[in-house]
């Protein structure tokens, strides 16, 4: 896909393809910003990701903190009716939401309407909870016992220990925010609101496709987070499977 | 003289507002985007709603659904990928969790990086060099089988070849995957186990399917599950690489969703489609958790 992106798409199809880099990305890049207007469609979908990622942490983390260290009425319902929408297909819910987003709230072609329905994330209120189950309770009283109110408590406090959760839940948020296709697809219509997997998406949909340029988007789109992802690929690992098996 | 203590804190019997608050802009959005809608999408499998909101109450979708050919036809292919690919994946992902779970494999970094880069790779990326791997003129497959001496195929406008794309597509993005949450499982198993196991003199191969396999149980559930609801919602790969074709032959319950929400905008019949999805989901579930256990 990388070597590719540097080619003119005649070597791409030539009877042995290259497999060195060639000199074709600048032109291949001119092609692809042409058809899809894609410096546009990358600073929406850094915009989107990064409001998706930090709103969605700090709604999931502070419901995941009430969670796991309040004892308050109608919680167990709560948690449990939560819980019990995980498996529930999120196709039931895409209509209703498009109905509201687009009809009700005329959020069409904006950061909101792609960033808000799927904001409330499930697995990561889930996930914060547990993370927020390990911290110990007399770390909290002692907090309190020192004049520190119930917010300072959880911001300055609990949440600072579970940084390393945090830090995983971040990458996880941001890749699904990053590579969602369908949703984005639903509630932008207009070129310049499109994210950019929608904006590729275009590319791979038309018969004659310039796989050039293709391959110079799709590389762009993926090397940055293959590089983050090596970076922090230990916290991610034990992060994914800690949170989603639990004895 | 006397020293006053502080009196210690005392277990708060009032009523206390912060967890209320902290939980209060979750469940907002909660509220309105997921609970509201899952109510919001049965009534709406219940209205035609090309006729607009004054449509009467009919069971109109339901009996269409009930005689229609395409969506049959969706919910054959949605099935025909199920029982090929999740089995498939997961016997594939259970061996190479084994493989990486036993001591003697180095670089143990290398391999989970190498099984989650399908995920990092976005959908819209892998499914277009899936495109390019698989185009009959042009393709590294066909080159790779004409170098094997064998027939070019073709493969995104046969049925039965295009099936065979979206599956390998998904086996290559999921796998590794599985095979993490498995190996997590896995590192989970006591070690004595296996060691009064080998005193007791079982083979490998029966220390595997006497100690391995059971243990595992719980996890390899909850793969099930999570891979069922997923292929249930196929919608990428079939759209982006085989375009629901040739013809109809690789539509799934997700393309047909789609193409009737939001390409007709028939709201309600699409309703009537997701809801249908949601039970097969359910049903499906409950068959699993009986013939697995409940210790999941």
């Amino acid at each position: 896909m990388v070597v590719f992106s540097t080619h003119p798409d005649s070597a791409i199809f030539s009877p042995a393809p290259p497999l060195g880099f060639g000199g074709a990305f600048a032109e291949n890049f001119r092609q692809l910003q042409a058809d899809t207007n894609f410096v546009r469609t990358l600073a929406n979908s850094t915009v989107i990701s990064v409001l998706y990622t930090l709103l969605s942490m700090l709604l999931t983390s502070m419901a995941g903190f009430a969670f796991a260290k309040y004892a308050f009425r109608g919680r167990n319902l709560l948690f449990g009716i939560i819980l019990a929408t995980l498996t529930i297909p999120s196709f039931v819910t895409i209509i209703p939401q498009f109905i509201l987003v687009a009809r009700d709230l005329h959020l069409s072609n904006t950061y909101w309407a792609v960033i808000l329905p799927t904001l409330a994330n499930t697995i990561g209120i889930f996930y914060m909870r547990q993370a927020f189950q390990t911290v110990p309770d007399d770390l909290l009283h002692a907090a309190r016992i020192d004049g520190a109110g119930e917010w300072r408590t959880f911001w300055q406090i609990a949440l600072p220990v579970v940084r390393p959760a945090l830090a995983a839940l971040a990458i996880l948020l941001f890749l699904a925010s990053w590579n969602d296709y369908l949703w984005p697809l639903i509630v932008l219509n207009q070129k310049d609101s499109y994210t950019m997997p929608v904006a590729l998406g275009t590319l791979v949909g038309l018969t004659r496709v310039s796989w050039g340029a293709l391959m110079v988007g799709t590389t762009i789109a993926t090397l940055p987070f293959l590089a983050l992802f090596l970076a922090l690929q230990r916290h991610f690992v034990a992060g994914i499977a800690g949170g989603a098996v639990k004895d | 003289m006397t020293t006053t203590l502080p009196t210690p804190p005392r277990a708060r019997r009032r009523f206390q507002a912060a967890p209320y608050l902290f939980v209060l802009p979750y469940l907002l959005i909660f509220a309105s985007f997921w609970a509201w809608p899952i109510v919001s999408s049965f009534l709406l499998s219940f209205k035609d709603s090309r006729l607009g909101a004054t449509a009467p109450w009919s069971v109109a979708n339901w009996t269409r659904l009930a005689g229609d050919e395409f969506f049959r036809t969706a919910l054959k292919n949605t099935f025909v990928i199920l029982i090929i690919q999740v089995p498939t994946m997961l016997l594939m992902a259970t061996g190479l969790a084994v493989a990486l779970n036993s001591r003697m494999l180095r670089a143990r970094g290398l391999f989970r990086f190498a099984f989650f880069a399908p995920l990092v790779v976005g959908t819209v990326a892998y499914s277009a060099v899936f495109r390019l791997l698989f185009n009959t003129d042009f393709g590294m497959v066909n080159r790779a089988l004409g170098g094997l001496g064998l027939p070019p195929v073709d493969w995104l406008n046969q049925p039965g070849p295009a099936m065979t794309v979206i599956i390998l597509a998904l086996l290559w993005r999921w796998t590794g995957y599985n095979a993490i949450i498995l190996l997590a499982g896995l590192q989970g198993i006591r070690e004595e186990l296996y060691e009064a196991a080998s005193i007791d003199g079982a083979t490998p191969w029966e220390q595997f399917w006497k100690i391995t396999v059971p243990m595992l149980r719980p996890t390899l559930l909850f793969c099930l599950v999570l891979s069922l609801i997923g292929t249930l919602q196929l919608f990428t790969e079939p759209a982006l690489i085989t375009n629901s074709g040739p013809g109809n032959a690789t539509m799934t319950l997700g393309t047909y969703l789609y193409q009737q929400g939001f390409r007709s905008f028939n709201f309600g019949y699409a309703s009537t489609i997701a809801y249908t999805v949601a039970a097969i989901a359910a049903v499906v579930s409950l068959v699993q958790l009986r013939l697995f256990g409940r210790d999941a």
